[in-house]
């Protein structure tokens, strides 16, 4: 049983890994930066639904630095740090209410993956009116949000019926 | 169990959808009505680099210490970054900046270009 959760975790790192590859290629303008398409947070709700929280964590701890030092810089890497674990913290909130679907719980995760970059990076440059960047950032959150939580059910659901961890 | 869930999402996002709207106009419409005499101030981590008026047409390379750089041009009463060496170009790509409080943040480079309200000068305050 365990190998098997070792090996799921180790393919998901790797997808999450070849997702943010993909992310760097495929850069979006609109206007403000830090907008992604939020491509590895797919695998994280993947996991989140199918490994539990505890691996779904390591996985985006270990996707972020492992990013870091490949395609990104540490300076990058500190952003998403601060996005990462709010956005899970986030995400794992949502979650356990029971209130909403892989798709709010998505829209929550994409939301407050922005609200943690800006926040760090208020902190890092001491220029509070990055603030102005959140309506849009917000909205973009959303618009991902929406897309992956649709596509993280549709995974979840077919990942369910392969894998049983007994 | 799975409709409420539904409902409950559409909830969520139409909320998230309204507050950052909302945020969006009530930001333009202040920036744009606080805006007199701007000044684009550029800081570089945090220390204050230069101040650059908008109504002066300008060119200025903001060099760091380690050789990387930042073109500042200021044109029509806009700033804008139009060269840069940092690797993403996100300032590059950021629109002109006009308005008070507006921003274009190199986070590589720690350069930032935020507009700041003059010195009010008599004269405009009369003809307003």
């Amino acid at each position: 049983m365990k190998t098997k959760k070792i090996a799921y975790l180790g393919l998901l790192v790797a997808l999450a890994f070849i997702f943010s590859y993909i992310e760097t290629l495929i850069p979006i303008n609109i206007g403000v930066p830090g907008a992604k398409l939020g491509l590895a947070n797919l695998v994280i709700i993947v996991a989140l639904y199918t490994i539990g929280e505890k691996n779904a964590f390591l996985l985006s701890m270990v996707r972020i630095v492992l990013v870091g030092f490949t395609f990104a810089n540490l300076a990058s890497m500190l952003y998403s740090l601060a996005g990462g674990i709010l956005s899970f913290l986030a995400m794992c909130i949502a979650k356990r209410s029971g209130k909403l679907s892989t798709t709010g719980v998505s829209v929550v995760g994409g939301v407050f993956h922005n609200v943690g970059q800006i926040l760090m990076a208020i902190w890092v440059v001491k220029t509070a009116s990055l603030v102005y960047y959140l309506p849009v950032l917000i909205i973009a959150g959303l618009a991902s949000g929406v897309a992956i939580g649709i596509l993280g059910a549709m995974v979840t659901k077919r990942v369910k019926k392969v894998v049983n961890w007994d | 169990m799975e409709e409420n869930k539904k409902k409950n999402d559409l909830i969520l996002i139409g909320v998230l959808l309204m507050v950052a709207l909302a945020a969006y106009f009530c930001i333009s419409f202040f920036q744009g009505a606080n805006t007199k005499n701007g000044v684009a101030v550029v800081t570089i981590d945090d220390a204050e680099y230069g101040r650059f008026p908008l109504v002066v047409d300008t060119e200025e390379r903001i060099e760091l210490p380690d050789g990387s750089y930042n073109l500042l041009v200021i044109q029509d009463g806009k700033a804008d970054v139009t060269e840069a060496s940092c690797p993403d170009g996100i300032c590059v790509n950021h629109r002109a900046i006009s308005k008070q409080g507006q921003s274009i943040v190199c986070l590589p480079n720690k350069v930032v270009v935020e507009i700041e309200n003059g010195e009010e000068s008599d004269l405009d305050a009369v003809t307003n």
